[in-house]
């Protein structure tokens, strides 16, 4: 296995400082231009089936209770309770306290298969002590989480203290083990630059992450095809390197059918083709689940559907 | 990996959206006329060389037809119309290209080969920008710095090439308009359609008779018109071969002529580029339009230390190019416009074979109909190779390297072109230096093949005379001002 | 029986909306011949407040666009302006009197003033930028910027022509603007907002006040949100007053005489010169 730093802060910036500046106008224009891809009858339901089982269906409210995450769970595993043709979501994706309840919920439901992600370590802002933050992530662990959403120090990293954002993730995915996959949330509204997101990127694949992700889904903007194409070149890079593949999900924003096939696009011409499954490419989201439904029945029927006939949850 | 589960189906833009007549006469004097000996020729699509209509070989009496009309108009009509109403037809003009922007974006695809995603989402969109942006200036004259109530040529003539028709049209009509002059046009004869089209929205702008004319035909007719003594001024954009025909030719009869001529350009990629961007730049650079550019990144002159990487990125980056159907929205490389042109192609890259550099392209299923040619780089290209030396026109890279900056600067100016060049680099101050060293008209920093009616256009040495847009681009077009 | 005609209310034009005064007052406006014609509202401190406070939030997008896309969003003001002629023109006639043909004449004038400032968006850098030869390995330019939010006291005789004279090079160049409307004849003024808030002319770039000059002006020339007045409408008994209230966060304060040229665009602009070193 190659290594690519010593785990030292300092050859972790050296190694930051290396890596290709990303020109922003050409990124937008490279992303837009992908945007631009027509992607239609065969394609489009094979696009639409995909984004369903990419889907982290996500409840993250301060008023979420257990009736509404036994209703997400429901969903999750029959999305469309007329058509049991509609695969299941990716993942369900909560807060650690509820994360017994989405176990239980979706067991219950037939949905066995269906992995718990917790988002966990004081999201969304991450501020608070590692001890805290480790205890975050131990709770849902033993609830039965078996994916963990965590956030980066975005002050830490700001302020340059890459070696502290990169020794909080080491910590995490100690504390993960093999009992689960550990996404890395970058916050990459707030770190701004694309430059940001690609050094972010790699910090957190050098840490360990076995998915990088965009958002919390509480600030906006989120996932821009832009930012998702910088993550994107980051984990083809990474897999050049060291022939490891990393993950990448795309959190905040892909409210729509048609958000979700550009991420796809993304995926295809940026990372590859090899990335174009759940296990490497996930989208955070709630709303757009019915959207995705919506089109697949137009697909099969012709016409336009509507509200009524997709489930509220 | 197994075949790719995310194979684009067909996308096709709809051909229903254009009505192509079975032929076309030639608009001279705000009508549609027969030409004098009746002579027509097929225009192609070169994607499947089907025949899509038949176009009129315009004669020397066709030509003097036109510009007497376009004399009479300027008398009449033109040269008495205050500026701020010449302006207004432009602006309908402009409108109108607006309106009726996907009929021109399918035609221009049709006739031309190039992607419909490129003729909607470029060709179409800067044409209209450019009489938007020229019908402004009609009443602005004073203020160009041009001199106090500059005064128009009279009656120009204008022969524009095959890689952008539409685009190249309003490049000439435009300023030509805004400044006073009349026109008479040419368009290439193998893509002469959205020029005729162009005709219908001057009727329906109702442009005054005679302002605009549209002669088609092959070179007899732009030699014709070159040489018509009723033309005050000439606009070419075309081969250097022929911008010195007509550089001599007017040498003798004291037109004034501004040429846009071919172009090696230069593609300089430093150490410090931003990686990603300068590889979608080097493709955007040489594989935009097929390579029938003459601004095109012809030659990409690359930092010994990083070519390794780049080159291996480049390659990842052109298997996903997508050749084929040009009226397929996802299609990024589309026909070569003739068999002319693809012969021209061919025997260039077969001299880059013989000559020793290596030739790679990715695996690509190229139609069995219709002219096309895979997206090609040859590496171990040197300067005196004729791959590095002479415009191909086509999807072909020549690969050099550079070990100082100094000698990316001279590899790059070691041409008798000087259209346009390109520098990757995060260093602004390396940037302005090599801007600085470098002799071409048109200077892409961390971009490339971006063009902007408000932006001058046009070439050091033999890419030609004059500038084409902007304040820069209306001087050519009114006397005394160069 | 001849048909009962429904009569226009007129209110304010603030944020892309026709509110009315939030003091809700009015005042009455009679025509040349005496005539009564409508209540146009009548503005308060308030209604300017919230104008500068809309203008503001306008003003990033605004000059951000790009010069080309202002300049199509003005021609399409004068596309509608140009749809709606007669209904201008009746108001012209109405209230300043005098013929169909001078009424006429105004409004065309109107309407070609916004496409000779169309013209002008994507072509002002040009004129009045410059490349400096300074004598060092520096690559030096000058670009003119957009000032920010600009208080326009309109021509008080012209219902219509001083009006669009005084904004249409404010807005051209990427700035935002609070207008207070001929006191005497305010209805083209909000006639014209309605043309406005048609054409693709984003919310809260142009807000245009009714009501009275004396009681308006002071709270524009010192409203520390505002950074430059047109004055060219203003009272010279009163022009000190404001200039004396402007000087508190140094508005640029212009009167202009000619009623179109680039200069009127310039004025409201500042000149921002960059340096950079030329080496490798």
């Amino acid at each position: 296995m190659v290594t690519l730093i010593d785990g030292s802060e300092a050859s972790l910036r050296k190694y930051l400082a290396a890596l290709p500046g990303v020109d922003k106008v050409g990124a937008d224009q490279r992303a837009a231009m992908l945007g631009t891809r027509s992607i239609k009858t065969t394609s489009k339901s094979w696009a639409i089936d995909m984004a369903i089982r990419m889907v982290d269906l996500t409840t993250l409210e301060g008023a979420d209770t257990a009736g509404k995450v036994r209703a997400i769970c429901a969903k999750a595993v029959h999305p469309d309770p007329t058509d049991f043709s509609v695969p299941s979501v990716g993942a369900v994706c909560v807060y650690n306290d509820l994360v017994k309840i989405a176990r239980e919920s979706l067991n219950l439901n037939g949905g066995s298969h269906i992995p718990v992600a917790a988002v966990t370590t004081a999201f969304p802002s991450g501020r608070a002590s590692l001890k805290v933050k480790i205890q975050d992530t131990q709770d849902a662990l033993n609830d039965g989480a078996t994916e963990i959403d965590m956030v980066i120090d975005r002050g830490a990293f700001l302020s340059g203290k890459f070696g502290l954002v990169f020794d909080e993730i080491i910590a995490i995915k100690e504390v993960c083990g093999n009992r689960a996959q550990l996404k890395v949330i970058l916050e990459t509204g707030e770190l701004t630059t694309y430059d940001n997101v690609r050094k972010a990127s790699f910090i957190a694949m050098l840490a360990g992450a076995d998915f990088i992700k965009t958002s919390t889904g509480k600030v906006s903007p989120a996932a821009t095809p832009p930012v998702v194409l910088v993550m994107l070149e980051a984990v083809r890079d990474y897999y050049l390197q060291t022939g490891m593949r990393i993950g990448v999900k795309a959190a905040g924003g892909i409210r729509t059918t048609k958000d979700a096939i550009k991420q796809l696009v993304l995926v295809n011409e940026v990372a590859g083709p090899e990335w174009l499954n759940p296990h490497l490419f996930r989208i955070g989201a709630s709303a757009l689940l019915n959207d995705l439904l919506m089109q697949r029945m137009k697909a099969a029927s012709g016409f336009y559907s509507g509200s009524n006939y997709v489930t509220l949850d | 990996m197994d075949k790719n589960p995310f194979e684009y189906a067909p996308a096709p833009e709809s051909r229903a959206l254009v009505s192509i007549k079975a032929q076309y006469g030639l608009f001279i004097n705000g009508a549609w006329v027969e030409p004098k000996t009746k002579d027509k020729f097929s225009t192609i699509n070169p994607a499947n060389e089907e025949v899509l209509s038949k176009i009129s070989q315009a004669s020397d009496s066709d030509v003097d037809r036109a510009v007497k009309a376009a004399r009479a108009a300027y008398l009449k009509t033109w040269s008495k119309m205050p500026g701020k109403e010449r302006g207004k037809y432009l602006f309908r003009i402009a409108r109108i290209m607006q309106e009726r922007a996907r009929e021109f974006a399918v035609l221009e695809t049709l006739d031309n080969g190039k992607p419909i995603r490129e003729s909607r989402d470029v060709d179409v969109p800067l044409a209209a920008a450019h009489f938007f942006y020229h019908a402004g200036w009609a009443d602005k004259l004073d203020h160009a710095g041009l001199g106090i109530n500059p005064k128009p040529h009279g009656v120009v003539g204008q022969i524009i090439p095959w890689n952008f028709p539409l685009l190249m049209l309003a490049w000439k009509i435009a300023p030509a308009l805004a400044t006073g002059n009349t026109v008479v046009l040419k368009p290439a004869e193998t893509t002469s359609l959205t020029a005729l089209l162009f005709a219908e929205v001057c009727q329906q702008a109702e442009l005054p008779a005679g302002v605009v004319n549209i002669i088609t035909g092959d070179g007899a007719t732009g030699a014709a018109l070159v040489n018509h003594p009723g033309i005050d001024k000439i606009a070419f954009t075309g081969s250097t071969e022929v911008g010195k025909l007509i550089a001599r030719s007017i040498a003798i009869s004291g037109k004034s002529a501004t040429l846009e001529l071919g172009g090696k350009a230069a593609n300089i990629v430093f150490e410090d580029a931003p990686i990603d961007e300068a590889v979608e730049g080097i493709v955007n650079g040489i594989f935009f339009n097929q390579g029938h550019v003459c601004c095109a990144g012809s030659r990409l002159i690359v930092q010994e230390n990083i070519y390794d990487d780049l080159l291996v990125k480049l390659k990842r980056r052109m298997s996903l190019i997508r050749v084929g159907d040009p009226l397929d929205k996802n299609t990024d490389l589309g026909a070569i416009n003739s068999a002319a042109q693809l012969a021209k192609i061919k025997e260039l890259s077969a001299s880059g074979d013989t000559e020793g550099a290596f030739r790679w392209s990715p695996d690509c299923q190229l139609p069995s109909k219709g002219f096309w040619f895979a997206p090609t780089i040859f590496t171990g290209v040197t300067q005196s190779h004729r791959i590095a030396r002479e415009e191909i026109f086509g999807p072909v890279l020549s690969v050099l390297t550079f070990r100082t900056p100094q000698e990316a600067i001279e590899k790059a100016n070691n041409t008798p072109y000087g259209l346009s060049a390109g520098i990757w680099s995060e260093k602004g101050s390396r940037i302005l230096w090599a801007s600085k060293a470098l002799k071409a008209g048109v200077i892409w920093a961390n971009t490339f093949n971006k063009f902007d009616p408000a932006s001058p256009f046009g070439g050091y040495k033999e890419s030609g005379w004059g500038r084409e847009g902007g304040r820069h681009g209306l001087a050519p077009y009114l006397k005394g001002a160069k | 029986m001849s048909r009962i005609d429904i009569k226009k209310t007129y209110k304010l034009f603030i944020g892309g909306q026709f509110p009315r005064s939030e003091s809700g007052r009015s005042y009455e406006i009679k025509g040349a011949n005496g005539k009564f014609i409508a209540n146009p509202a009548l503005a308060s401190r308030k209604d300017l407040r919230d104008s500068v406070t809309s203008a503001k939030s306008a003003l990033s997008g605004w000059s951000s666009a790009t010069a080309f896309n202002r300049g199509q969003i003005l021609y399409r003001i004068a596309e509608i302006m140009e749809g709606r002629r007669d209904q201008f023109v009746t108001e012209i006639i109405a209230l300043e009197g005098g013929s169909a043909k001078a009424a006429n004449t105004q409004v065309e004038q109107a309407i070609d003033l916004w496409v000779w400032y169309a013209g002008w968006c994507d072509k002002i850098s040009t004129i009045a930028g410059a490349t400096n030869p300074i004598a060092g390995p520096y690559y030096n330019f000058t670009t003119p910027e957009e000032l920010g939010v600009v208080g326009i006291i309109a021509d008080q005789k012209d219902s219509l022509l001083g009006l669009v004279a005084a904004i249409a090079p404010v807005v051209a160049t990427g700035n935002t603007a609070v207008v207070i409307a001929s006191e005497k004849r305010p209805l083209p003024a909000i006639t014209l907002s309605e043309a406005l808030a048609t054409s693709d002319l984003p919310a809260g770039v142009l807000n245009i006040l009714t009501g009275k000059v004396s009681e308006l002006a002071p709270w524009l020339a010192s409203h520390m949100e505002i950074d430059g007045l047109d004055i060219s409408g203003v009272d010279p008994k009163i022009e000190s007053e404001l200039r004396i209230a402007g000087a508190e966060n140094l508005k640029r304060i212009h009167r202009f005489n000619k009623s179109q040229s680039p200069q009127r665009m310039l004025a409201f602009m500042e000149a921002k010169t960059v340096w950079h070193p030329i080496g490798v």
